[in-house]
């Protein structure tokens, strides 16, 4: 059974979290126990997520891989196939097809310190990460996280933010756009480009992992550039559309690199060897 | 240039008379293998399945349709789902059984070969089981092209109208009365033995040579590859491209072409079949991101990776190219594109 590539497995939505309007973290458990037991992934992986009647989607394993048992994985309800997910309810069934793709070089970065850029629902493939390196943490150094969002209100994983602000082992610095701050707000107010700027993060034995919209990203660059981040180690994951997740499809590929075989994980100085198609 | 025989341990090639072809052909189809060949209906030759021998035409020089869709059907069941409605599902993966043993016959040289362009997409890295299956079921009996058109070009992508790439049985017309047989597979050699009575020895010294279409090398696409693959940010795509419609006509009727949608067909109650039908790079909407963003927005965009995929992507990733020069495209374009004379064009490029 399992050796049809394009047959999900089925997964029990053991949990829904409401994180900001319209998007939603589901935790899934596999109903068979044998790949309950068996399922690996690694940190910047994806899968394709199944509301059997509408289609798939695809988007990364939002849950760290030292978490066992279970996957997580955030979406903003914005397409069919995302608002069929987002009818769906706990304990009800999806489909998963996965894990596809490389990982952040985790193992590589041992030893150093790591810097989190993220913008809006692309922390979700760096939470991944985050708590990857913050259940290791011994692996790493200091571990900083610049996070931004539009409004207060879109602001995901509340709850974690709540907890990373709490450890002392983290430090994280969370923006909105001005205008999305509320009476109550005591983070920043401003564009995460900027923000990084006065952040004014070290970058001497440093990786920065940079996940956001097109035009954070654009924009963040040349600040990593002024602060002497070396393209090598600047990392991002690109998502691009994609039907099979597994390079035949033809869909996802940027030049003769696939989004879905060679990535989602780029380093910033392979995508400067990429032609401009993403 | 010269053909030579492909190596085979069938060596040497066998005989058989044209009276004898749909004889053979008939105990094929008795052993309950479907037969695809070339049927003409309305002026137009296609593959279809054939219920007769009988109505197999062999006078075509290209078929509208390749003959892909019997490994990569226009549309194919993945899998089925049920009590989807109420949360709770049941899949029910697909019967590789009840795909049938098949003869794709008649098949052209650009097509066989296009076979191999179609297995290195999608045996790269996870195995795609319903291609696989229905690869392990189907025997390709090609037959050598007598005439061609001024579309052909397969002698200027590797090819040639009497090559046996990608066939595992091929006939070549010699004279008005029988076909030179080249058995080039075990799967071959098993289906001549269905009646291998109706085959005899060759003739001492027969050629195919003289019997062959003469299909010109329009260009030299070593030189094409290298040249496209320097010019991703030339002009010459949107210049190319200008005419272009996004019909994707042009990937229906290619053989070698693969791009594919993954699609629900729900047939409610929560029930359906998770499906994949032919897709093609060429629409606006193969690209879009549900955010709007589309990194290949605009046609001139669309036509580069079509022909940067077959031409350079494909011999770099999967060192097989995704065109065989049958020229389809070309006839099928309602705005009257040329690929022979476009990739022409690359070879003049300065890079």
């Amino acid at each position: 059974m399992a050796d049809n590539i394009y047959l999900p497995y089925l997964a029990t939505i053991e949990k829904i979290t409401q994180e900001a309007p319209g998007v939603k973290t589901f935790r899934l458990k596999f109903k068979d126990e044998e790949v309950a037991r068996s399922f690996e992934f690694k940190a910047g992986q994806f899968g394709e997520y199944s509301a059997f009647g509408e289609g798939e989607c695809t988007f990364c394993i939002a849950s760290s891989p030292t978490r066992k048992g279970y996957i997580e994985c955030t979406f903003r309800e914005a397409g069919k196939v995302t608002s069929a997910l987002a009818r769906l309810e706990e304990g009800q069934t999806m489909g998963f097809r996965g894990p596809y793709g490389n990982t952040f070089p985790m193992d590589e970065w041992k030893g150093k310190s790591l810097l989190f850029i993220a913008g809006g629902i692309a922390l979700p493939p760096m939470r991944c990460v985050i708590w990857n390196a913050l259940d290791t943490r011994s692996s790493y150094k200091d571990i900083n996280i610049l996070y931004g969002a539009k409004s207060v209100a879109d602001l995901v994983y509340k709850h974690e933010l709540k907890e990373w602000e709490e450890r002392t082992d983290v430090n994280l610095l969370t923006t909105v756009d001005p205008g999305g701050e509320t009476p109550e707000w005591k983070g920043q107010v401003g564009f995460v480009p900027a923000v990084l700027e006065k952040m004014n993060p070290a970058s001497e034995n440093t990786i920065a992992v940079v996940c956001g919209p097109p035009v954070m990203i654009k924009f963040t660059f040349p600040v990593l550039d002024k602060l002497g981040f070396k393209p090598e180690n600047i990392y991002t994951t690109l998502e691009n559309r994609m039907k099979c997740g597994v390079g035949k499809c033809g869909r996802c590929n940027v030049g003769s690199k696939y989004v879905c075989k060679d990535g989602p994980v780029f380093s910033r100085a392979q995508l400067e060897a990429l032609p401009a198609e993403y | 240039m010269e053909q030579k025989y492909i190596p085979s341990k069938y060596m040497p090639p066998k005989y058989i008379p044209k009276s004898s072809l749909k004889a053979w052909l008939a105990k094929v189809k008795d052993d309950g293998r479907h037969i695809y060949a070339p049927v003409t209906e309305n002026g137009k030759t296609n593959f279809k399945r054939v219920k007769s021998v009988d109505e197999i035409s062999m006078e075509h020089i290209q078929t509208a349709q390749s003959a892909k869709g019997a490994v990569f059907p226009r549309t194919e069941k993945l899998f089925s789902y049920a009590g989807g409605q109420q949360g709770d599902v049941a899949l029910q993966d697909y019967n590789p059984n009840d795909i049938p043993d098949t003869v794709v016959f008649g098949l052209h040289p650009c097509d066989a070969a296009a076979f191999k362009s179609l297995s290195g997409i999608f045996s790269w890295g996870a195995k795609d089981r319903p291609f696989d299956e229905r690869m392990k079921r189907v025997t390709l009996v090609g037959v050598s092209c007598g005439r061609s058109d001024v579309f052909c070009f397969c002698t200027s992508v590797g090819g040639h109208p009497g090559s046996a790439e990608g066939s595992d049985i091929l006939l070549t017309a010699v004279g008005n009365d029988g076909y030179l047989v080249e058995i080039i597979t075990d799967r071959g050699q098993a289906l001549v033995e269905k009646g291998a009575d109706l085959f005899e020895a060759a003739a001492a010294g027969v050629s195919k040579e003289e019997h062959l279409a003469s299909v010109p090398v329009r260009f030299s696409v070593e030189e094409v590859q290298r040249k496209m693959a320097g010019s991703f940010e030339d002009d010459i795509w949107k210049k190319q491209s200008a005419r272009c419609i996004g019909c994707g006509a042009c990937a229906f009727v290619c053989p070698a072409c693969a791009c594919f949608d993954i699609q629900e067909n729900a047939k409610g109650n929560g029930a359906g079949d998770r499906i994949r039908c032919w897709d093609s790079c060429g629409f606006s909407l193969f690209t879009l991101h549900t955010s709007g963003h589309n990194p290949r927005s605009v046609q001139s965009q669309r036509w580069r990776q079509r022909l940067l995929h077959k031409l350079c992507y494909m011999p770099d990733r999967l060192s097989v190219r995704g065109c065989t020069g049958c020229g389809r495209c070309s006839r099928a374009c309602p705005v009257d594109m040329n690929l022979a004379e476009h990739l022409k064009e690359f070879e003049r490029l300065k890079v």
